[in-house]
């Protein structure tokens, strides 16, 4: 006991470099965000007017609260096509993530019933792809899915269809890939709750008499939520912010709001509207942040 | 066992027979094609390694290869000292001061979409002034890729026994000593497969890159990024392929690596 105490100390030292790291590179940087997404665009290098500067001594500090404009945050409430981006931002994620959890649920029950020493190789196995580049599995899905790719091939040569059918640039092409990318994000989680089930409990059911249907509805799949919660938060939150996959699967008729971002700081250079409609974004993903914190957090302490 | 195995059923069988599929055959069938002689995809003109000779005289790409190995090679070095002293603190340091906010600071970007973090890096270097190009984007990419090795290092940290340091404190190891000696070996492969993670991690980012690069310093997803958005080139799928080659090395590796030192492990408890 008095040995743990003694690590406990130095091992808190451990913290200040990373502390510091994360400090600087992750929080500070938002507070850049919020003050740039407050500021008036300009066209100038960089394209915002500053705010303050701390070598303009403290003075300036509060003509520059007088300068703060909330006119790029009454741009996004104006204009349909950021609420648009939202909206569909939003509504893309929950259905990726509903497919998600009912092609990923099988699959990690399947993983979780294999005998255990197949069940090490079964997770290396949905690992790997997770480790091979994400790029790079979207542009194999535009190989197959483009105008003369193999899947309008074998269609054609099955006679499923007359002519070729358009699928890259359509919704059913971005959830693919969607579906494709984050599909390791479900499992995983999944097929950790699952597997430490205890398979005493299912036996249980099964002697006092309830089919394999009940036994899956009224026992495991319970027991199972704080997995499928995680797995949907894995997915959920990352995808809502998604740039790539819609930027080269979908069609480029309606924008999700990381490609709208990105159209704003790259295309238009609009940094204070870039800016804003990040901070908006981060506003909307807070509570699903706070309860993935909430449940990575308990999932280490209970482990331990 | 026996037991185990008959729970198996058709339905999970097929499951796991479909989904193995679904995730492997688009890469197998892109790997294929980038040995396929023809430009076309439809044709197939027979095995050649034309692409590939095409990518090595393409100067622009293979500048952009270098500077993604140099990238990913540092910020995983940085990223794997920083995120294993990170897991020590949170699995060994009880109830520091700020460790909310610290865990909460090392979950966040393993979910924070991509644009917010690279877009808020940016606007911290253009306020900073500091010229964009190799090391902004490697600061980039560690501050990404730290938070993976500290999650992998810290699950590897907790489960496990702690008497083992409890007994060389015991011994007369100083904390510093008793970490070097028994705890750094026993997380030797959790460490090893964190670095190996954070290398493919920033060797596959595009969107953090584009943020915070600055002209003329391209890495290769950002190159291949800008060709994909033209259409479908059989070079293209060459590169793809070398970065499958080189992550499934990286995999044996680390795989190996841990391999060997579980069995290293398993034999040095009984003493």
């Amino acid at each position: 006991m008095s040995a743990r105490r003694i690590f406990s100390r130095p091992a808190r030292f451990a913290a200040i470099a990373p502390y510091v790291w994360m400090v600087l590179f992750f929080l500070v940087p938002f507070a850049f965000v919020l003050k740039i997404s407050l500021s008036q665009t300009a066209i100038a290098q960089p394209p915002y007017t500053p705010l303050f500067s701390l070598a303009e001594g403290w003075s300036s500090l509060s003509d520059a609260f007088a300068a703060l404009s909330l006119d790029n945050f009454r741009l996004l409430l104006s204009d349909d096509l950021y609420l648009a981006s939202y909206l569909r931002s939003v509504v893309v994620a929950l259905t990726s993530t509903a497919i998600l959890l009912l092609i990923g649920y099988p699959i990690a029950y399947g993983m979780a019933r294999l005998p255990r020493r197949w069940q090490g190789i079964a997770m290396m196995l949905v690992i790997v792809p997770f480790w091979t580049s994400f790029l790079i599995r979207i542009y194999a899905w535009v190989n197959i899915l483009q105008h003369d790719g193999l899947l309008n091939q074998i269609l054609l040569a099955l006679h499923l269809v007359s002519k070729p059918v358009v699928w890259l640039s359509t919704d059913s092409a971005m959830y693919v890939g969607i579906v494709y990318s984050y599909l390791p994000f479900m499992i995983l989680p999944l097929f950790a709750t699952l597997t430490k089930l205890e398979p005493a409990l299912e036996e249980a059911a099964a002697d006092l008499g309830a089919t394999p249907r009940e036994i899956f509805w009224l026992v495991t799949f319970p027991l199972s939520l704080p997995g499928v919660g995680a797995g949907a938060l894995l997915c959920f939150i990352p995808i809502v912010g998604e740039f790539v996959i819609p930027d080269l699967l979908a069609g480029s008729k309606s924008l999700m709001i990381g490609q709208t971002l990105w159209l704003e700081f790259f295309t238009n250079k609009d940094w204070p509207v870039a800016s804003s409609i990040a901070v908006v974004l981060l506003a909307v993903l807070l509570l699903p942040l706070l309860l993935y914190d909430r449940l990575q957090r308990r999932q280490l302490e209970e482990s331990r | 066992m026996a037991a185990r195995a008959s729970r198996l059923s058709r339905f999970n069988v097929a499951s796991l027979t479909l989904g193995l599929a679904f995730l492997y055959l688009p890469i197998l069938i892109l790997v294929i094609y980038s040995f396929n002689a023809s430009r076309l995809v439809t044709v197939w003109g027979g095995w050649s390694l034309r692409w590939y000779h095409e990518f090595f005289n393409d100067r622009a790409m293979i500048d952009a290869a270098w500077m993604s190995l140099r990238v990913g090679a540092t910020s995983a070095t940085v990223a794997t000292v920083l995120g294993t002293l990170a897991a020590v603190a949170l699995s060994r340091g009880q109830g520091f001061r700020g460790r909310l906010l610290f865990s909460g600071m090392l979950y966040a970007p393993l979910v924070m979409p991509e644009v917010i973090t690279g877009l808020s890096l940016l606007l911290l270097f253009v306020a900073l002034e500091v010229e964009r190009g190799f090391w902004t984007v490697t600061i980039a990419h560690t501050t990404l890729t730290m938070c993976f090795v500290a999650v992998v290092v810290q699950s590897r940290l907790v489960s496990l026994d702690r008497s083992l340091e409890e007994a060389a404190m015991d011994l007369g190891c100083d904390p510093f000593r008793a970490f070097a000696m028994v705890t750094l070996p026993l997380i030797a492969p959790a460490v090893i497969a964190g670095w190996m993670l954070a290398f493919t991690l920033s060797l596959d980012d595009l969107v953090i890159a584009s943020f915070t690069t600055g002209p003329g310093s391209a890495t290769l997803p950002i190159r291949i990024y800008s060709e994909v958005r033209l259409g479908v080139k059989p070079e293209i799928n060459a590169i793809c392929t070398l970065v499958i080659g080189l992550i499934a090395v990286v995999i044996v590796i680390a795989s190996l690596a841990s391999k060997l030192s579980s069995d290293r492990g398993e034999s040095a408890a009984p003493l």
